[in-house]
């Protein structure tokens, strides 16, 4: 019997199975990261079903009979089970996830979407810059990237959040930031005095870096306007175009380019990104309502 | 069937009365015939079960925001254009069950729908509209995903297609290559022709199929009059087209106006009703709809389609990103008439002028393309974003 | 006593800064050193001074008699704290305080001003430096302003 959506019945197109049926996985852990963003640690509830990604590719997870939401995988693509999502709790979905517990389940269709360079970063500087939730999309690549360190030019890390209290993964960003060979900048946009460190915008990290523009890979992820903000910084650093990537947001129904909500010009983010490199997207930027 | 065509037969004719032996040999064969059948004071198309279900002497008269109904002088099957139905309602069905699932004991069990294959003998398709399904082919078929449901319902459906020798207000097939003459993805092609007394339809085969049809009817070899009367009466129809668009280069006039004001002039008079994207043959867009009853023990999600046009469309937390009416309509015809182009290779329209018939203030994709022309400042092509 | 031009012409803020120009500048500064927790200026208070930090940590911050202080920036090395000293009512807007220990070299505001009046070309030199200044931090503001982190961008 075939089923609905199910593109085992196509063969030689990408046989993932079932891409509209979600696969049931339970939360193993949930841990709190910050007031309203949280982490799953997922496995699925039967079978041994291997579960590879790309730093970068999100899934889209299911809340029972609330919705789905589309969410980046946050784990190591080097070791990819269990699976693990940080989650914003900003709206039905992400709210309603929030209330899960350990022992419960979830549905997860995916991964789907397009990776952050990891690999043809190989030889360069690696340079990445996150904010708020952005950190999620972009903690698999420092995974990779620190797995085969030698391989790899200087690794910068920035991170701004908006206090310090919104701060994720504020352990490991402590692990990271001790060892010699990884540089780690963390600001914040407000702070009591307690802080101890810096206050300004995510760009203002950027000012004193001293990048080799030639040698470089950057990957941005954050809200719209840091992301535009931050890659004219770089542009002012010279770094061409093609060596600075951004990964998009926009509405997403199915995740594999057939309801036509995420598309953005001329391009599907669900297939065609969301990792963009700025050169495809800095003309659509540049307009309003795109 | 889905197969590129075989060669199309040599044409034959059969007399009118054989239109019904036509039907009753594809309900033999387990089709259900679906077809031009009058509903609420239009030309849709729904189930049928003899030619008595065709609009027999019926037209329509279509202008910019106006669709009448009108008697023929005649007793034509097929002496309409098209109506507000496309056959994407039968491919693609307005509305589906993806899954359902349950709780037992806490633990949720998803049931995948059985994919639902009836078998369409699409009755009077005009060759736009066979050019509409060739481009949800290449959506549903030939991307890195498939929709099976399409694929299924597709490869069982039977394509009898007719020649237009009736033009419409608002078509434009020609200057979109898309008509009015069937030249491929049927399985039967049909001309009407009403000659004096004479009413008899000439036809070809284009699969294998369609001739294992054709051979059950009584029927004749052409004679050369009777094809030069069909080729007449298309010819005609061709000259009569209600409307045109200039093509050329309109990939790159769109993208380089992406901020021109008459996306402003539009919105004007734009409602963001919707109804231009649900009558267009090749708009593919959908949404996903969760559910619960009301013990919360069963959830159902279902697939509809879905518009542009609506705020939700684009809504992000925080806000919809396409926010003024402007955006939408902008990203509407960009998309049909360029975007399109990029993602499947294929303009999204056909030219059917659905789109300009149905559109409750009559907003014309033809009059703004020509509108972007005369207002578009470069005449350099610049890099198409 | 050794003097500060060296140390000057090494800052990032006076980098590019013809040497004869810089000369001009170095009656004006003083080596100054701040333990944590200092105030290095006050909110309303004359702004006799500017410094440009060589390093350390400083913050800007505002007292809120609710929130208590509210850091809104933090200077580093090669920083400069401020340029209320350039303009009348020459009060500071902030209140700055060392968060570690911090070396910078002071500016004498009064002292700075007659120099800048006097010669033009120095003058520009320096506003051009300043200016930049302002607009990172013009740009910086309207970003945090937005509070883009936030669920309404
Ligand atoms: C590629 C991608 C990766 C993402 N990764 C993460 C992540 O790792 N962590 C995280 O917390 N968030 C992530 N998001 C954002 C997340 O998808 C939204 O916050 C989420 O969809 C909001 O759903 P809701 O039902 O809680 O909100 P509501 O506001 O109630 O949403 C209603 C509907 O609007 C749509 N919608 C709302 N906001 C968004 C949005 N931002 N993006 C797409 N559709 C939206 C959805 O269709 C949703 O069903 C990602 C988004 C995308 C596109
Ligand atoms: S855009 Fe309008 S004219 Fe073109 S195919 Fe769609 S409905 Fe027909
Ligand atoms: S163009 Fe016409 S039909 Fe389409 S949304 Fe606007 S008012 Fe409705
Ligand atoms: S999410 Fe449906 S097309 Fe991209």
């Amino acid at each position: 019997m075939e089923h609905v959506f199910d593109s085992k019945a196509a063969p030689g197109r990408r046989a993932v199975l079932s891409p509209m049926v979600p696969e049931i996985f339970r939360v193993e852990k949930y841990r709190k990261e910050t007031l309203d963003t949280y982490t799953l640690e997922l496995k699925p509830a039967s079978g041994t079903g291997e579960h590879r990604f790309g730093a970068g590719q999100f899934n889209m997870l299911y809340k029972f009979g609330v919705g789905e939401a589309a969410i980046s995988i946050s784990g190591d693509p080097t070791s990819p089970n269990p699976l693990i999502h940080t989650i914003r709790a900003v709206g039905t979905a992400t709210k309603a996830m929030a209330k899960l517990k350990v022992g419960d389940t979830i549905g997860v269709r995916g991964p789907f979407g397009s990776c952050w360079p990891v690999e043809a970063a190989k030889g360069n500087d690696v340079l990445i810059i996150a904010g708020g939730i952005g950190l999620a999309p972009l903690r698999p690549v420092i995974y990779q990237v620190l797995a085969e360190r030698r391989k790899y030019g200087k690794v910068f890390l920035l991170y701004g959040t908006r206090t310090p209290e919104d701060m994720l993964y504020r352990a490991e960003l402590e692990k990271w930031r001790a060892r010699f060979d990884m540089e780690v900048h963390v600001t914040v946009d407000r702070a009591s005095s307690e802080w101890h460190g810096n206050v300004g915008v995510v760009t203002t990290l950027l000012k004193k870096l001293v990048l080799d523009p030639d040698n470089t890979v950057a990957m941005i992820c954050g809200p719209e306007i840091m992301m535009r903000f931050v890659a004219m910084d770089l542009i002012k650093k010279e770094m061409t175009l093609d060596r600075i990537y951004v990964s998009m947001e926009r509405n997403m129904k199915c995740g594999i380019g057939l309801c036509g909500h995420c598309q953005y010009g001329p391009t599907f983010i669900c297939k065609d990104g969301p990792v963009y490199t700025y050169d495809q997207v800095i003309e659509l930027l540049a307009r309003r309502e795109i | 069937m889905l197969e590129p065509v075989v060669e199309i037969e040599q044409q034959v004719t059969f007399k009118q009365e054989q239109l019904q032996t036509l039907f009753t040999v594809l309900q033999k064969r387990g089709y259900q015939l679906v077809g031009p059948t009058i509903r609420d004071g239009a030309i849709t198309y729904d189930e049928l079960n003899s030619t008595a279900d065709l609009p027999v002497g019926w037209t329509d008269e279509q202008e910019a925001g106006y669709y009448r109904l009108a008697r023929r002088k005649d007793a034509a099957y097929f002496g309409y254009v098209v109506g507000p139905h496309s056959w994407k309602k039968f491919l693609y069905p307005p509305v589906l069950s993806l899954w359902k699932a349950n709780l037992q004991k806490g633990e949720v069990i998803v049931a995948p729908q059985a994919a639902q294959a009836p078998k369409y003998a699409l009755i009077g398709v005009r060759s736009c509209e066979l050019h509409a399904i060739a481009i949800q082919d290449k959506i549903f078929l030939q991307g890195e995903y498939t929709d099976p449901v399409y694929k299924a319902r597709r490869e069982n459906a039977f394509i009898v297609a007719v020649n237009c020798v009736t033009t419409g207000g608002t078509c434009f097939c020609v200057s979109m290559k898309t008509g009015p003459k069937a030249t491929s993805g049927f399985d039967l092609a049909l001309t009407e022709v009403i000659d004096g007394k004479r009413h008899y339809f000439v036809a070809e085969s284009g699969s294998k199929q369609g001739a294992e049809v054709l051979a059950e009817l009584t029927k004749q070899q052409v004679t050369a009059e009777e094809q030069q009367a069909a080729k007449d009466l298309m010819e005609k129809a061709a000259k009569k087209m209600g409307r045109q668009l200039d093509t050329t280069g309109i990939y790159e006039l769109l993208y380089r106006n992406v901020e021109c004001a008459r996306w402003e002039d539009i919105a004007g008079r734009c409602l963001t009703c919707t109804n231009c994207t649900m009558v267009c043959p090749t708009c593919f867009c959908m949404t996903v709809l969760d559910t619960t009853d009301l013990t919360g023990q069963n959830a159902e999600r279902k697939r509809h389609w879905d518009s542009c046009f609506t705020l939700d469309f684009s809504y992000i937390h925080g806000g919809s990103i396409r926010n003024s009416p402007k955006s939408r309509y902008r990203q509407w015809m960009t998309h049909k008439l360029a975007a399109w182009q990029d993602q499947f290779g294929t303009s999204g329209c056909v030219g059917c002028g659905r789109c300009i018939t149905w559109c409750p203030v009559g907003i014309d994709i033809t009059e703004e393309a020509r509108a972007i022309r005369a207002g578009d400042k470069s005449d350099k092509a610049t890099k198409a974003i | 006593m050794e003097t500060l031009e060296p140390i000057l012409a090494e800052h990032p803020f006076f980098k590019g800064m013809p040497p004869e120009l810089l000369k001009l500048l170095v009656g004006c500064a003083s080596n100054v050193k701040f333990e944590a927790g200092d105030f290095i200026s006050r909110e309303g208070q004359e702004a006799s001074e500017f410094f440009i930090i060589r390093q350390g940590k400083v913050a800007l911050e505002l007292f809120s008699p609710t929130h208590g202080a509210i850091t809104v920036e933090t200077l580093e090395d090669g920083d400069v704290t401020g340029w209320s000293w350039l303009l009348p009512p020459y009060r500071s807007h902030f209140d700055a305080r060392a968060v570690d220990l911090t070396r910078a070299i002071r500016f004498d505001g009064k002292c700075m001003r007659a120099k800048l009046e006097e010669d033009h070309n120095l003058g520009y030199e320096m506003l051009k430096r300043f200016v930049r200044i302002i607009a990172e931090r013009l740009s910086a503001t309207r970003i945090q302003l937005l509070d883009i982190y936030g669920t309404r961008v």
